[in-house]
């Protein structure tokens, strides 16, 4: 049954509206994001990847268009906390220790101690950082600080997690087990992912479908459907089939390109 | 990953702080060597009574330096022998009194300590509220912030003898200066700490629907505590230096200000004295301030940067 | 409304409000002339000991007052000026003779009032030893920078020193230099500049980036080059950090260094005095003066810095 979480059209974003520097960055995007999807935005730097996530969390506003977000505005959304957010950069407190970190959000809810700690227990432990709990940020790897992030943005199941290219600053071992990670997540929490990533074997690997954006004024070029089989596992990145859609969406991105010329 | 740094290693400033105190000991007594008896003039330019005349001294006879003047005298009244300045502050000050110099310099401390202790919390509450509503008011800031600038840039200890008049010659009056040397670090300390987050931790919290409030104390105000506390180091120096200058022009008997400026009157009978309430009143300030370090190492507990 | 002219305008609206405000108070609530003393009073104190006052020796005030009844012109001329300057002020005066009057009063003045003689005395002390103590804070900072040990050595002794009140000293400077040098009050402001001005060099030395420095060494830089072409560049907004705690301090330590003793023509004797004989408006007009000094010697600290660094970013 058809159960659109997300729900976007005719969106449109410029920056700098009306000055000489206006910036199109977003346009006539429309896109419907589905109960328990895991969606790639994938395209060229400075399509507006970044800024659609943003918008869909609230954290920008559109210029034009509309936006709904579990049947209310993203704005108000936001105000319900029905979505976890993770950046680019962990952003750690650097004063808190990793399950004061992780508790960050429940304090903000007003979550009552105890279940604010066992929370934080099953999370870390989630993410595989169980005897880091009173460690302090500076003191853990890029990987594992990335790995709090996520586990701090599900502290409070949120049924969406925003993720924008949270593994880009990592190494490519690091970021495959955090790929098969998050997919472990997603199954057991069934949320709804809007993952924005440079890498096309990341997007492929852990979506469901892969919407390739074109350079700016970033409009969707293609919708792509990824059937590869769940659960997905180590082996599926060398299926021939994972081939296929890889080269689907490599595709799809240069004719974005060049369409664009 | 890195370590902790160690416990021990906090000593290490503490040896080398000694270290450098005995040799400018040595150095000390090293230039009162220096020194013919007299203590006008180099040794061995001065000239020598031998019998009844006037030589001149041996370094005049054969490189022609003759009565070279220290730019220092090295008698005893100009510069006490070290030790007769540690001496002294075991013995009473003067006939007649029971209590060693030391009791009266600690009591004094105490009370000086004391008037630059509350002017020291006025003035630091003072000026973190003040940080606090800068950083969320840019009117405010625009407007007040050049004052708080200016008013640091007034020689502050040229208004103490007013201030000191005005409000009565007491211990309240001089603690008020403190405050005034106090809250002018805090506050810019606290306002540039309050900004200090990166966008993508403010951005964090507005993802988490936090109030102003809740940013204010949950990311703000930690993120500031490292600058606060660089500015609280400067203001404990400051308040004591305050309270001591403060209390010279009022009737005040009891603190470290009427001490020195006693000795100070008396000098002549017992120089060793004055100088031992000076470096009194010099561990004092720096007794104040490493009670502040301490506690930021208690309290700032991240990987230490070292914040101008 | 420009975005400058808005900038300039909140803190001199402000100004304004606050010297009504302090105005009216004291006029509203009849605040005693020697607790409070009203802004106007204040001014017309300090004009009055700014501009020159007739050499009494010359003529006595009596006999001023007695012609300025008689509807004389008076004006007062700097003791040394050369007799065209006196013809040329004599000449421009006829066409300003007041109706009724036909004679021209010119009254040598002394060179400078006391309070201005004052100024200057301090400032030199202020100036003198904010020279050698930063000066001297530089250069040793530098000559840590190449040998580790020397700075971990120096900087915990700094820090401590620079933590305790260096003013205490003046008793001693004045033992040893006599009250009256101003050298005894600069070797004061030298000690409260050197420290802070040394720790701020040692800090911009040390505190590079461990990157440039990196490059620095892929480039086979020996450590005199490094030292020339990364530390000091990286330094420079510390040691002007430093210059500033230390423009502000040399003020402040060359008039309460006075407190405990000065010769009379000081800036610091002189609020002393004045408070002691309860002239509050003429102390407050000295301690404004003092206040324009030293905000006049950060100013051009600012200035210095925008010249040395026109490429920081606080610049731009």
């Amino acid at each position: 049954m058809e159960h659109p979480v997300i729900l976007i059209n005719n969106l449109n974003k410029i920056f700098g509206e009306g000055t000489a520097n206006a910036v199109h960055a977003l346009k006539d995007i429309s896109l419907t994001v589905q109960s328990n999807e895991f969606i790639s935005l994938i395209g060229p730097s400075g399509c507006g990847k970044s800024t659609l996530l943003r918008i869909i969390g609230d954290l920008t506003q559109p210029t034009a268009g509309d936006i709904t977000v579990n049947n209310k505005t993203a704005h108000q959304a936001r105000l319900d906390r029905d979505y976890g957010m993770v950046f680019q950069a962990a952003t750690l407190y650097d004063w808190r220790t990793v399950a004061k970190n992780v508790q960050l959000p429940l304090e903000l809810m007003k979550y009552p101690r105890a279940e604010r700690e066992a929370r934080t227990e099953k999370m870390l432990k989630l993410v595989e950082l169980g005897d880091f709990a009173k460690h302090y940020p500076w003191q853990l790897s890029g990987g594992m600080q990335q790995r709090v992030a996520i586990a701090r943005a599900l502290s409070f199941e949120p049924s969406i997690l925003l993720m924008d290219e949270p593994f880009g600053a990592l190494d490519e071992m690091t970021r495959e087990r955090l790929n098969l990670e998050v997919l472990s997540i997603w199954d057991k929490t069934k949320t709804t992912v809007v993952f924005v990533t440079h890498s096309i074997t990341e997007a492929v690997f852990l979506s469901t479908r892969v919407v390739v954006m074109s350079a700016r004024p970033g409009q969707i070029a293609e919708d792509i459907a990824i059937n590869l089989p769940q659960p997905r596992n180590a082996d599926t990145r060398e299926q021939v089939r994972f081939f296929e859609l890889e080269t689907e969406v490599r595709e799809a991105l240069r004719k974005s390109e060049s369409q664009k010329l | 990953m890195a370590k902790p740094t160690g416990f021990l290693s906090g000593f290490k400033p503490a040896l080398y702080f000694l270290v450098i105190a005995l040799l400018l000991v040595f150095a000390w007594e090293g230039y009162k060597l220096l020194g013919a008896p007299g203590g006008k003039y180099l040794r061995g330019t001065a000239p020598v009574k031998v019998g009844d005349e006037r030589v001149p001294g041996p370094l005049c006879d054969s490189l022609g330096w003759c009565e070279v003047e220290l730019p220092i005298r090295t008698d005893d009244r100009a510069m006490p022998p070290i030790k007769d300045i540690v001496l002294t502050i075991f013995e009473p000050p003067r006939r007649g009194s029971n209590d060693m110099l030391l009791t009266i310099l600690f009591k004094a401390s105490l009370f000086t300590l004391q008037e630059a202790l509350a002017g020291f919390v006025i003035g630091g509450l003072l000026g973190f509220a003040l940080g606090v509503i800068f950083a969320h008011s840019n009117l405010l800031e625009r407007g007040l912030l050049p004052y708080v600038v200016a008013s640091q840039t007034v020689p502050l200890l040229a208004i103490a003898p007013m201030v000191v008049i005005w409000l009565g010659g007491n211990w309240f009056s001089v603690a008020v200066i403190a405050a005034y040397l106090t809250f002018f670090p805090v506050t810019i300390n606290t306002l540039r700490g309050l900004r200090s987050p990166e966008p993508t931790a403010v951005e964090l919290m507005n993802s988490y629907a936090a109030s102003t409030w809740e940013v204010l104390w949950k990311l703000r105000v930690p993120a500031a505590l490292p600058f606060i506390f660089v500015a609280l180091k400067v203001s404990a120096t400051a308040s004591v230096v305050g309270a001591i200058i403060g209390e010279l022009p009022s009737g005040i008997a009891d603190g470290l200000g009427r001490v020195i400026l006693n000795f100070n009157q008396y000098y002549a009978t017992g120089p060793e004295k004055l100088w031992a309430s000076i470096l009194f009143a010099s561990l004092t300030g720096m007794a104040f301030f490493l009670i502040i370090a301490v506690l930021e190492k208690l309290l700032v507990r991240r990987q230490p940067v070292d914040l101008v | 409304m420009s975005d400058r002219v808005q900038k300039y305008s909140a803190p001199v609206v402000i100004l304004v409000i606050i010297l009504i405000l302090w105005e009216g108070v004291v006029a509203a609530f009849e605040i005693e002339q020697f607790l409070l003393p009203r802004p106007t009073v204040i001014l017309a104190n300090l004009v009055n000991l700014v501009l020159l006052t007739p050499d009494p020796t010359a003529i006595s005030m009596a006999e001023v007052d007695a012609r300025l009844k008689a509807n004389t012109l008076v004006i007062v001329v700097p003791a040394g000026a050369p007799d065209q300057f006196k013809s040329a002020v004599a000449a421009a005066a006829m066409l300003r003779l007041p109706v009724g009057s036909s004679t021209l009063l010119l009254l040598p003045g002394k060179n400078l009032s006391p309070i201005l003689q004052a100024s200057w005395f301090t400032l030199r002390e202020a100036l003198g030893g904010l020279a050698i103590g930063s000066g001297l804070g530089i250069l040793v900072a530098m000559s840590t920078a190449r040998w580790a040990v020397t700075r971990e050595a120096l900087m915990p002794f700094a820090i401590a020193v620079n933590s305790m009140p260096i003013i205490a000293f003046a008793p001693i400077t004045n033992n040893w230099f006599g009250i009256d040098n101003p050298f005894s009050k600069m070797v004061i402001v030298a000690l409260m500049t050197f420290f802070p001005t040394m720790i701020n060099t040692v800090r911009g030395l040390t505190l590079v980036d461990q990157r440039s420095l990196e490059l620095m060494r892929s480039y086979a830089a020996n450590e005199f080059e490094i030292l020339r072409k990364l530390r000091i560049p990286n330094a420079l907004p510390f040691i002007f950090n430093g210059l500033k705690v230390s423009a502000a301090l040399s003020m402040i330590g060359a008039v309460v260094g006075e407190y405990f003793g000065g010769p009379r023509i000081a800036l610091g004797v002189f609020i002393t005095q004045e408070a002691a004989l309860f002239r509050f408006s003429s102390a407050w007009a000295a301690i404004i003066i003092a206040c324009g000094l030293g905000i006049a010697l950060y100013l051009l600290i600012i200035f210095a810095e925008r010249l040395a660094m026109p490429w920081h970013s606080s610049f731009r």
